[in-house]
């Protein structure tokens, strides 16, 4: 097995280490046996765990444990909030295809929205962003009221991946609540630093997943209003009120309402320790590499971005090259998403804010986390100046021989 | 006791070992281009190297899953949509409900199911599979092992007969791996289902081996991990987890034949004390015995034998808590009541001479 030199990971946005008290819950889980839905002993005990980690996690999350199905992720949670709502809706009025969504969101929105318009006629409505990356209001309500009777449901993002940009999903609440089209948030980036009351937002419908708040992999959750219909994405065993049916872990939910109850207790400190280190982040980026541009929203806090998310366009540098050339030096950051990292394309999030595409491609995303330290920040701004001139040199050279 | 190994097995200790590095300080995403990244993905990809090994099968015909049911629903709907033009599919009427619902969820879009008949020991003739086939049958689903009787169908014949057809063939193997050849050109088979929590690995992982020729669907759409067939952030620590299982349970090919023994010596005794066995004599797995026991209510047994520390079930953990009978037993011919005394025993090859005594002994005192 490789060791991991000593390193400096920037990157727990694409996902972060488990807090130990998570590991330790889901170590003592592993121990035992159970099928939840088994009914002697050892199945009662797995439910007993598998309900009061429902329990955990919709108190933290400002919800009713009937609310909270889970699945495997974000991206599950996510196609079963969009597909769900828009087959159930779908069949209850025909007439009910189109799909509002940012432009903005995560693959794991845009895919499945793209899919649902390719095989299940649906009719994709995409609301432009500002240039730091917010939805904008005005013309979400324009495409609403164009025919608020046709609309299936709306999908915004709560904080976005790459940019850390907070939207206004009350707003978005609002806009639909007179027409009652359902709204869903994907929220997997906003739950590890923003407090995320479900029934105080009024959202019908929001995704959380584990493994980016020091939970495991392979576990997450849609929390979903009991009254609203939708059409479940895997069928059979009728687990998690028939939504979603399959076996589900006790020790991935234990791990999972571990994780949230932790990242929730610990957010009034984290939130404005975080902040201070990418402010620092940022400040020393200024400073040595000055012609750096920062992208984003430049406030911080409720309505502006989150505290953990740092982005940055390096002129004349490639960002896969800086990405390659601090890996070696044991610094791990992104170009954007995890899941597009390696795909030489522009991220769409970039392009829908009005990136060129030679900025888009020439960005970097730093995301600190529960474990960063000063010395993380420090390390990456001591290398940095070295690496954006190698980065610059080969651009150079990319660009004549090109 | 805990003898409803079927449900779930306790995971095993080198399984949680193997995985251990994967939940701690090798936390990356394997999709993150970096260090942390690279060395998740150099894990994920030995997995499916070792998992496609062992089933005879390329590596990137190995799709990661949340488990047995996400497997099952995503070659059923994954296959049937992607073939437009035939929209005729078969399966058992003892499937598991993760097989049966995802193909009746199908006729929403136009789709026809066929449920085919099974005997009363659950066997399905090729003949059958045969005769129900159309020329727009797009998809076949039959189950390698039963989950409740353990019976075992001729999955060899059944999908040369599909071929035949050039109709599609997936195996829910959930029940059947780690006790039967899993070689995926021994068995002919398209696609085959496998969950890992049956095998000694924690719930949430599972995978889905499918043919590189066939075109399908994929059910979760996203960042386009696993070459897109299943988006979503890869369980790296699961797939560790999967392919140790699969390992160990290979090693173990020997003790079936010593299980089929001691299940066989459980069975007469049983029968013994007037339970009727459920599910093929010959042709089920080495470590399933299931009955019903007329004039009893299965509850009861199983109240019982609780009592006495001997965990066992029903049948399906899925359907626990209903009041209908089982599915599986009222297709094979039992009347309600009947099906209503059901008990399934499943063990693993831990299972002993002085386990199988305590166990009639228990039931000699109930039944008396």
């Amino acid at each position: 097995m490789t060791e991991i030199a000593p390193s400096v990971y920037l990157d727990h946005a694409a996902t972060t280490s488990m807090w130990p008290e998570a590991v330790e819950v889901m170590q003592q889980e592993f121990l035992r046996t159970g099928n939840p839905s088994s009914l002697h002993e050892a199945g009662r005990r797995a439910r007993r765990v598998v309900e009061e980690s429902r329990e955990l996690i919709a108190e933290r999350l400002g919800a009713r444990p009937s609310e909270v199905v889970f699945c495997s992720g974000g991206t599950e949670a996510n196609n079963l909030a969009i597909k769900g709502l828009y087959w159930a809706r779908r069949s209850a009025n025909p007439l009910r295809n189109r799909v509002l969504f940012s432009s903005i969101e995560h693959h794991a929105l845009l895919d499945p929205v793209t899919w649902l318009a390719a095989h299940e006629q649906a009719r994709i409505d995409v609301t432009p962003v500002d240039q730091q990356g917010r939805i904008r209001l005005d013309a979400l309500s324009e495409a609403i009221d164009s025919n608020p009777a046709d609309v299936a449901a709306i999908t915004t993002m709560w904080a976005n991946n790459e940019m850390g940009t907070i939207q206004p999903v009350r707003e978005v609440v609002e806009l639909a609540r007179a027409h009652q089209i359902p709204v869903h948030s994907d929220a997997v980036q906003a739950a590890g630093y923003l407090e995320l009351d479900f029934a105080g937002t009024g959202l019908d419908a929001m995704t959380v997943t584990a493994h980016k708040l020091g939970g495991p992999v392979g576990v997450g959750a849609l929390v979903i209003r009991r009254e609203l219909d939708a059409t479940p994405l895997l069928h059979g065993g009728g687990q998690e009120r028939d939504l979603r049916s399959g076996t589900v872990g006790a020790a991935l939910v234990a791990g999972f309402a571990t994780a949230l109850d932790l990242t929730v207790q610990h957010q009034s400190e984290s939130g404005p320790r975080i902040e201070a280190l990418r402010d620092r982040l940022v400040r020393g980026i200024e400073r040595v590499v000055p012609e750096a541009i920062i992208n984003g929203d430049p406030e911080t806090g409720p309505g502006h971005r989150l505290p953990n998310i740092a982005h940055v366009t390096f002129p004349g540098c490639e960002g896969d090259a800086l990405l390659m050339l601090l890996d070696a030096q044991g610094v791990q950051v992104s170009t954007g998403s995890a899941c597009q990292a390696g795909v030489p394309q522009p991220s769409h999030v970039l392009l829908a804010m009005g990136f060129g595409d030679a900025a888009a491609r020439g960005s970097l995303r730093f995301s600190l986390g529960h474990t960063s330290t000063a010395a993380d920040v420090d390390r990456l701004l001591e290398l940095l100046p070295a690496v954006c001139e190698r980065a610059r040199a080969a651009g150079l050279v990319r660009s004549r021989t090109s | 006791m805990y003898l409803d190994h079927a449900a779930t097995a306790p995971p095993r200790r080198e399984v949680l070992e193997a995985m251990w590095p994967w939940l701690t300080q090798h936390f990356g995403n394997p999709a993150s281009h970096h260090e942390y990244g690279e060395v998740a993905k150099i894990a994920l990809d030995d997995a499916r190297a070792k998992i496609a090994a062992q089933l005879g099968v390329h590596g990137a015909e190995i799709i990661f899953t949340s488990g047995g049911t996400e497997a099952d629903n995503l070659a059923v709907k994954g296959i049937a949509l992607a073939d437009q033009e035939r929209k005729h599919l078969i399966v058992s009427a003892i499937e598991h409900p993760a097989v049966l619902e995802a193909a009746h969820w199908l006729e929403r879009f136009g789709y026809e199911v066929t449920e085919l008949e099974v005997g009363q020991t659950g066997l399905i003739s090729p003949e059958s599979l045969a005769q129900a086939l159309q020329p727009d049958t797009c998809l076949v689903s039959i189950q390698y092992a039963n989950n409740e009787v353990g019976t075992i169908q001729p999955i060899a014949e059944l999908a040369q007969v599909a071929r035949q057809n050039s109709t599609w063939f997936h195996t829910d193997a959930v029940q059947a791996a780690g006790w039967l050849d899993l070689n995926v050109s021994n068995l002919g088979v398209d696609a085959l289902a496998i969950s890992g929590h049956k095998l000694g690995t924690p719930k949430g992982i599972g995978l889905l081996y499918l043919n590189r020729r066939l075109e399908f669907e994929p059910l979760i759409h996203g960042g386009g991990q696993q070459d897109g067939a299943r988006s979503g952030t890869e369980n790296v620590a699961g797939a560790v987890g999967l392919a140790t299982a699969l390992g160990l349970r290979a090693e173990l090919g020997d003790q079936a034949a010593r299980l089929s023994g001691l299940r066989d010596e459980f069975i007469c005794q049983v029968e013994a004390l007037g339970a009727e066995l459920t599910g093929d004599r010959t042709a089920r797995l080495p470590n399933n015995a299931s009955f019903v026991f007329p004039g009893r209510s299965g509850e009861s047994v199983l109240v019982d034998l609780a009592a006495r520390g001997i965990v066992c079930s029903s049948g399906s953990a899925c359907a626990a808590g209903s009041d209908e009978p089982s599915h599986v037993l009222t297709a094979m011919g039992f009347d309600r009541t009947l099906a209503q005394s059901a008990v399934r025993f499943t063990f693993d090859e831990t299972f002993t001479e002085e386990a199988l005594a305590e166990v009639v002994a228990a039931l000699t005192l109930i039944c008396g």
